[in-house]
């Protein structure tokens, strides 16, 4: 106890080094448990993009790829799925509800979606949060589109305002669909997820935009107006891929089977949890590796407590010398250097939750805002709070080398040593 | 005999010159001794080993009845805690603790030391205030002063304060006096006399500057009873 409190009046009595070493290695572990903590909220968010669709069909290529057009609007599918495939697997009996999905144009860098109102009613995100409208309705005329909140928000758009939709993921002027406008009907509230960043309208307008166009290109000689294309057939020929609600879980790898066996159309059925966390595996390399940078931080922070410390042990000779006179064993001054240590270490620590709890709230609102990801302020994982006892057996291990150092000095120095 | 030496013979490592040879070195209860010698004599060695710091190779160096030569390491550290104080000739003061809390330090490592200081005072901190106005250091608001913005004087008062709390029968001081002059040295000294005579606390002082020795009841040459002529210099 006696040892502690000199401890604690020589580590007061340098607060201004103490301080430097406590900052450093406080940010250190900030950015340690605020890597974890990222890492945990956006594989969360990642996991979250899409729940309650047991299979995702689309046609013959690997999980990743459908996952990735379908889901994140990223890439392009290899191929279609005929709409004569769509119904049969839409009206087998396992199956409780599909939603068709049109890709394959864009709207100023944003992905457009053809769908039918059942992408509203059944599409599910972050375990079971269905799409909310936060302004106007869902498709009511064929030239309606429904906004996600990022594209409305980037481009500043508001219900009624006319967009033209661009054929392809790019947008160059001469493969517009200029001569068919729609009209922003409605305004889907925040997500988090790739539907923020996509542009919403009906699979009959995908049809309607594209009856007087063949392979890429519209058709020369021959143009059909908004109006004319109303009173035409606009059931879809091609669909690029489905969600699939089953009526029962269990019957999810029949189903897979049933459609990747079907025999009219090469298709593939994947499930979304699985081919998540493939992709995640993927990605997720780039997060162990910032860990593990942000673990070599906390490491150099150790290292500088350990320069520090060994360094004031130089000045402290004659200190260790008036403790000897007055009774002290080696023991206690090993202890007293040890526990030195151990207040630093406990301090960063501390200092660093503090860090990182006011970086987390200064910076939730912006990384929400900039990628999507909701960021809880609170409790800390179980690993994060391995992570701390780590960095404070790490501190205390450290510790051990200038205390024994000390101990060394105490037994060899006797009580005459001058510095 | 609070001291008892005898054919003590020292070195640092086994094959290296001795540095101390003492047939026999005594000194009585409540005695004021002055050792002096000049450097390189075998003082800080001779301290080191009557304090317990230094383990005693061979012969016998009896203090208070322990034999010096039997206790290990920790026993000596005990031993010192609960029976010697010390003052260094500078540099005696923990620079982080205040002036009250140096001169409470030695309770801290000695329940005995705390123990006998309790017995004067009714809370060390009141005795380490006692002690200190009695060594001439009774401005209230010294004691709470850093102690490293005290004068050297002070600080060497400080020390003295410190060696004798909680009464320790034993005080050893290495030459407190050379970074004071002159004038406060007597008086230092004579502060020093009191206390000890108070506490009945046999004082070894050491010192080579021998204007000072007829102060004291006893001096010793060391070098003359150091047959060691190895004048080594002293780490």
């Amino acid at each position: 106890m006696a040892i502690l409190s000199l401890a604690w009046k020589s580590l007061i009595n340098r607060y201004f080094t103490a301080m430097l070493t406590v900052t450093s290695i406080a940010l250190s572990v900030a950015l340690l448990v605020g890597v974890e903590r990222l890492r945990i909220e956006t594989r969360a968010s990642f996991a979250n993009t899409l729940s309650g669709t047991d299979l995702i069909v689309g046609a013959r290529s690997g999980p990743v790829q459908i996952l990735l057009y379908s889901v994140f609007r990223m890439g392009d599918a290899t191929n279609n799925i005929s709409w004569k495939s769509y119904q049969d697997i839409a009206t087998h009996k396992k199956v409780a509800w599909t939603v068709p999905i049109s890709l394959g144009d864009s709207h100023r860098g944003f992905r457009v979606l053809g769908t039918t109102t059942a992408y509203f009613q059944y599409y599910r995100y972050a375990r079971d949060r269905r799409l909310k409208i936060a302004e106007g309705q869902q498709f009511a005329d064929l030239y309606d589109a429904v906004l996600g909140y990022e594209v409305a928000e980037k481009l500043g758009y508001k219900i009624g305002d006319p967009i033209i939709i661009a054929h392809g993921a790019s947008d160059v002027s001469f493969a517009r669909h200029d001569d068919k406008p729609f009209r922003v009907a409605g305004i889907l509230a925040r997500t988090g997820t790739p539907v923020d960043r996509t542009v919403h309208v009906s699979l009959e307008a995908i049809e309607a935009i594209h009856i007087d166009w063949q392979s890429g290109a519209p058709m020369p000689g021959l143009s059909i107006s908004a109006e004319q294309a109303r009173k035409m057939d606009l059931t879809p020929k091609v669909i690029t891929a489905a969600l699939i609600g089953l009526k029962s879980k269990t019957a999810t790898f029949h189903m897979q089977r049933f459609i990747n066996d079907y025999p009219k159309e090469s298709l593939s059925a994947i499930i979304p949890g699985v081919a998540l966390s493939q992709l995640w595996n993927l990605i997720g390399i780039a997060e162990n590796a910032l860990l593990i940078v942000s673990g070599f931080v906390v490491v150099i922070g150790l290292f500088g407590m350990l320069t520090a410390l060994l360094i004031s042990l130089n000045e402290r000779r004659r200190e260790i010398a008036i403790l000897r006179s007055v009774g002290a064993r080696p023991v206690h001054v090993f202890t007293l250097i040890m526990s030195e240590a151990g207040f630093l270490t406990l301090l960063s620590v501390l200092l660093g939750l503090v860090f990182l709890h006011l970086i987390l709230l200064a910076g939730q609102p912006i990384i929400e805002n900039q990628f999507g990801i909701f960021i809880e302020i609170g409790g800390l994982s179980p690993y994060a709070w391995s992570l701390l006892g780590g960095v404070t057996l790490a501190g205390f291990l450290v510790g051990v080398i200038p205390s024994y150092r000390a101990y060394r000095l105490s037994l060899v120095d006797d009580l005459s040593v001058r510095v | 005999m609070i001291i008892d030496v005898k054919d003590l013979e020292f070195c640092w490592q086994p094959d290296t010159p001795t540095v101390l040879s003492i047939d026999a070195f005594q000194v009585a209860e409540g005695e004021r001794l002055f050792i002096k010698g000049p450097s390189g004599s075998g003082k800080s060695t001779l301290l080191s080993l009557l304090s317990g710091v230094t383990a005693v190779v061979d012969g016998s160096v009896r203090v208070m009845d322990h034999a010096l030569e039997q206790l290990d390491s920790v026993q000596r550290d005990h031993f010192r805690a609960n029976h010697i104080g010390y003052i260094f000739q500078m540099f005696n003061l923990i620079p982080y603790l205040s002036v009250v809390d140096n001169v409470m330090l030695p309770c801290r490592f000695s329940a005995y030391r705390h123990a006998r200081a309790l017995t004067r005072g009714k809370q060390l901190e009141s005795e380490a205030m006692r002690l200190l106005q009695h060594l001439d250091m009774d401005h209230g608001e010294l004691h709470q002063r850093a102690v490293m913005m005290l004068s050297v004087g002070q600080q060497q008062r400080v020390a003295a304060a410190r060696a004798l709390m909680g009464s320790p029968e034993l005080l050893i001081a290495d030459e407190p006096t050379s970074s004071l002059d002159a004038d406060h040295r007597e008086s230092f000294i004579r502060l020093l006399f009191n206390e000890c005579r108070e506490m009945n606390t046999t004082l070894i002082f050491v010192s080579h500057d021998a204007s000072l020795q007829h102060l004291f009841d006893r001096t010793v040459d060391l070098s003359e009873i150091n047959r060691s002529n190895q004048y080594t210099t002293e780490v």
